[in-house]
């Protein structure tokens, strides 16, 4: 039996150690008129962390664009965002990070991120049907980040796959800048009947509070507050800071909660996420602009002897608050007990404003509950343009040579982790359940058909870091385009974005300029795409004892095909096909993967992105898919034309085929910028021949360039006379780069 | 459609039948203890009951299974995909075992079989030796027996598919889990109780990529209609 804690005495100092400023203690002191109880302390200390608070970030987060006449609730509102799609239906979608446990306890750190994301779409009354990941690990030549990347990836298939929701698509990248603080970001998104909607807010005096899902226990004490300071070589101590995560108690939890849900019983619910009771309790209170009272002696525990300030900041997983209608208390109960999950009765919703928090009857906390939430302190941080931006300028690439060997250079990048296949990866995640993945991963876009519908979903998340290094802004806005680009490419419709913000410490000048920039780069191409903010996540603090990771904006974008069947494939269908580059080629090597992975540079101008250009293009390649023009289209990205055309060969599902291209050459255009050049707005599409006329023209009516450049051949890859390479090696070479570093381990960093 | 707590095939499998099939299909839960006079009973795949201990060995106690056996006493047709083939063999309505997968990761991917058994009533409807192309999705899919339950199941031409290339070639390049002897399902003695690790219901529909999965339904309907 463990022993029970004793209370230590409030002092400013505690205040401190747990990560409140001597201002902040002073507010306190201020609100409550009085000295806080140390419950009370930690409660307010938990509720102003940055995690739960944004008290760093709120005031620029507001400048994002969050109307739309398709959003059901405004940004920050609810759990997640809800979009309007038609047919009396809504979907519900969120990303979240989960970077800080992950870094101490990959595996459990990345299926509790993904369960707390799964509980934030059905707490507001939706059925998740899909999961998607974004994830950023160092380098993996190193066994460290081998070790990383198994246990994250087993961590998300070992919860996803057991609750039965596909995770379906994600990105990745390895770079050295992530050594040390892996970012794992949680995409999930859920749909319901447009009726259906519940909120997160308790409201009604006299209607019963409840306490349902698993027990409570020690594990993720304060995990909010760990989440929001950086990572030191002794971060391994906050272990017990990280929950555990148990899929199956969560399957029965969602399905209790939705049929919860149909029996019209409740007024409310929330998930016990980060910062568990507490959080749930005064959100709920604050929302319903209502008071709020609950006795913790009857809350379900697994561990003996924990004291109230435990209880309210475990952050337990598999929990849910729900506020019941009065009268319906039999009905709640009655179909927890067909799931075997706990429900009990915790309190009710009272006059007023204040979250009462009693245990055995004698009040352990009393606070005015918004005094947590919307009045929680905001602030603006220092913000000044990094010493590093000047430097990175200076380089001049026109000193950078050429490779002799084009071959050589295209197998390099194929070879390259963030380019390669990531088959060993999303064959470990059953994305096949529920029987509605249209398209398998490797597209551009994940697509699923809503069945009893004509209608198909497409999502693609997409950051590049590194752009976002080099300018915030315009990497920001580049992640925007990306994203809607892909979308566009599987040919959806995009609707709307979530946003999961990664940084470092906000407390560094540098670090919010690349904030403040990136808010403004997301917000232009919001803006000029039309797609608003829906919500998302802010995770700071991502450094470790080298320094900040990239800034790293992971864009969750949600478009519409309202016809599946105008769907198109990112790979060649046929062979005889012509092929098209559809865009501009300019001389931009600045920020790509050939240049990091051949010549070593993190430097120079990301490229640049024009959103006129990029609208143009979205608006012409969705005019194709209305008319089912196109074999297959396929957006270019990191390695730029070669590696996009070489990804257009290798659909794995259907087997290679090959290509034979002849580049016209652009006056000034050095032939890498030609091949492995990032430039944007940019994508190959193929046609059935005699059907090149309607898509010339097309693209003249919507002022797209694009160009004849070859056609598809059985086998082989030819570019010019720079490339001409089998279509097997290149095969090879794409799958096998994961897979062969994953299983030699530290052997194959010693061979290269 | 038996469903026990963690099932997640159950809806997908109802879809197919009811949806694709037409045929009338109702869901059954755990702690029932009658299916009725239905002719299939299809144990669906998932986590049953979490699949701790050992995947599908705490539902073989639950109370539907003591009705699922007596349904198959009765000669009724019982299919069990995935989990549900893992639940057949806890129950000893199955014989052998199932190990983790040889690379000790889970695999989602599509795989080919060979059919290798077309007079039961699931596989009435395949061709000897036709490959299908169906999606395999577990991490304890590594089925194992001893020798002599090998003999018998060769010899009395139990093995209903196995693990091949597209061409139809056996090999362990393509047994995606290390199954003994290549084995993707087998059959009872009786023949009225089919296990198989593919998700026959992730192929029934060709927007999903392959159709082929369908035969073994359309099988099943054709044997329940003579």
């Amino acid at each position: 039996m463990a022993t029970m804690l004793e209370e230590p005495k409030v002092t400013k100092e505690l205040a401190l150690v747990l990560g409140l400023t001597e201002e902040e203690y002073a507010k306190i002191w201020q609100i409550l008129g009085r000295e806080p109880n140390y419950t009370e302390l930690g409660i307010y200390s938990v509720m102003w962390s940055e995690h739960c608070s944004y008290k760093n970030s709120k005031k620029w987060l507001k400048r994002l664009p969050r109307e739309g006449n398709r959003l059901l609730v405004k940004a920050g509102e609810e759990n997640a965002g809800v979009l309007d799609i038609g047919d009396g239906l809504v979907v519900v979608f969120k990303i979240e990070s989960h970077n800080h446990p992950s870094a101490v306890e990959p595996f459990q750190g990345a299926a509790t991120g993904l369960g707390g994301i799964i509980r934030d779409i059905f707490t507001m009354g939706a059925r998740p049907i899909l999961g998607m990941n974004s994830l950023r690990f160092g380098s993996l030549d190193k066994v460290q980040n081998q070790n990383y990347l198994r246990g994250v990836v087993g961590g998300i298939a070992h919860y996803g796959n057991c609750i039965g929701i596909p995770t379906i698509g994600g990105e990745i990248y390895f770079d050295d800048f992530y050594e040390g603080n892996p970012l794992v970001n949680a995409f999930c998104l859920g749909l319901m009947r447009k009726e259906d909607l519940i909120r997160g807010s308790a409201s009604g005096v006299g209607n019963p509070v409840y306490y349902v899902g698993a027990a409570t226990g020690r594990d993720g004490l304060g995990g909010a507050s760990f989440a929001s300071r950086e990572l030191t070589d002794a971060s391994g101590e906050d272990r017990p800071a990280v929950q555990v995560g148990d899929p199956f108690m969560e399957k029965l939890l969602l399905e209790a909660c939705l049929e919860l849900n149909r029996s019209g019983a409740i007024v409310g619910m929330q998930d016990m996420g980060a910062a568990g009771l507490t959080c749930s309790t005064c959100e709920t209170a604050s929302r319903g602009h209502s008071g709020i009272e609950i006795d913790l002696a009857k809350v379900p525990r697994r561990e003996t002897g924990m004291i109230p300030f435990e209880v309210m900041l475990s952050e337990s997983q598999e929990r849910m608050l729900v506020i019941a209608k009065k009268g319906k208390e039999k009905v709640v109960e009655d179909i927890f007990a067909k799931w075997d999950l706990h429900s009990v009765k915790l309190g009710e919703v009272k006059e007023g404003n204040l979250m009462r928090v009693l245990e055995n009857g004698k009040v352990v906390a009393q606070i005015p509950a918004k005094s947590l939430t919307d009045e929680a302190p905001e602030y603006e941080r220092e913000s000044a343009e990094p010493q590093y931006l000047k430097k990175m300028r200076e380089l001049n690439l026109d000193r950078i040579p050429e490779p002799n060997d084009f071959n050589q250079t295209l197998l390099r990048l194929l070879d390259t982790p963030t380019i390669a296949s990531k088959a060993w990866i999303y064959e470990q995640y059953d994305h096949m359940v529920r029987t509605d993945t249209v398209f398998l991963p490797g597209h551009d876009a994940a697509l699923v058909r809503l069945k009893g519908t004509r209608k198909g979903i497409a999502i693609s998340t997409d950051c590049n870091g590194l752009y976002c290094y080099l300018d915030p802004c315009e990497g920001a806005k580049i992640a925007v385009a990306e994203t809607a680009r892909n979308v566009v490419c599987s040919g959806a419709k995009p609707l709307a974005i979530t946003n999961c913000l990664n940084f470092g410490n906000p407390m560094k000048p540098e670090i919010f300029w690349q904030f403040r920039k990136t808010i403004q780069g997301i917000s232009e191409a919001c803006e000029a795409l039309g797609t608003p903010v829906t919500g998302g996540n802010v995770s700071f603090y991502n450094e470790n004892p080298q320094g900040a990771i990239y800034p790293t904006p992971t864009i969750g974008m949600v478009g519409i095909l309202e016809d599946i069947d105008d769907r198109i494939p990112s790979f060649f269908q046929r062979e005889g096909d012509c092929i098209y580059l559809v865009g501009d080629t300019a001389d931009e090597l600045g920020g790509s993967q050939y240049m990091l992975t051949v010549h070593g540079f993190r430097a120079a101008k990301p490229p640049t992105l024009d959103l006129k250009k990029e609208l143009a293009l979205h608006k012409f390649i969705l005019d194709c898919a209305k008319s089912k023009l196109l074999s297959s289209c396929h957006d270019l990205s990191e390695g730029g034309f070669a590696v996009a055309l070489t990804e257009c060969l290798l659909d794995p599902f259907k087997g290679t085929l090959g290509a034979r291209v002849e580049l016209g050459l652009t006056s000034g255009v050095r032939t890498d910028s030609l091949l492995f050049g990032e430039g944007q707005s940019r994508a190959i599409v193929s046609v059935a021949k005699g059907k090149n006329g309607k898509l010339e023209s097309k693209a003249r009516a919507n002022g797209v360039p694009c160009r004849l450049i070859g056609e598809v051949t059985r086998t082989g890859l030819k570019i010019n006379h720079w490339v001409d390479l089998s279509s097997e090696l290149l095969e090879q070479t794409y799958r096998g780069a994961i897979p062969r570093r994953m299983e030699l381990g530290e052997s194959w960093a010693v061979k290269e | 459609m038996i469903v026990f707590p963690g099932s997640n095939c159950d809806t997908d499998c109802w879809h197919v039948l009811r949806d694709v099939l037409n045929i009338q299909v109702d869901f059954v839960w755990h702690k029932e203890t009658n299916v009725g006079g239905v002719d299939l009973v299809v144990l669906p795949g998932g986590f049953s009951y979490g699949d701790y201990l050992r995947t599908g060995a705490i539902a073989r106690f639950s109370p539907v299974m003591q009705a699922v056996q007596e349904h198959a006493r009765q000669g009724r047709a019982v299919i069990g995909i995935c989990n549900g083939f893992q639940v057949l063999l806890e129950t000893g309505l199955l014989p052998g075992a199932m190990l983790r997968n040889r690379s000790l990761r889970f695999v989602c991917k599509h795989i080919y079989v060979k059919t290798e058994n077309v007079t039961s009533l699931f596989t009435n409807r395949l061709k000897h030796g036709e490959i299908l192309k169906i999606p395999i999705a577990h991490g304890e899919g590594n089925y194992f027996c001893d020798e002599q339950t090998l003999e018998t199941l060769e010899q009395n031409n139990r093995i209903a598919f196995r693990y091949c290339s597209e061409q139809g070639t056996l090999g362990d390049e393509f047994n995606p889990n290390g199954s003994l002897a290549h084995i993707a399902g087998i059959l009872n003695e009786r023949g009225n109780i089919l296990g198989m690790m593919p998700h026959p219901e992730r192929s029934s529909e060709s927007m999903l990529g392959s159709g082929d999965g369908r035969k073994i339904w359309e099988s099943i309907l054709s044997a329940a209609n003579v």
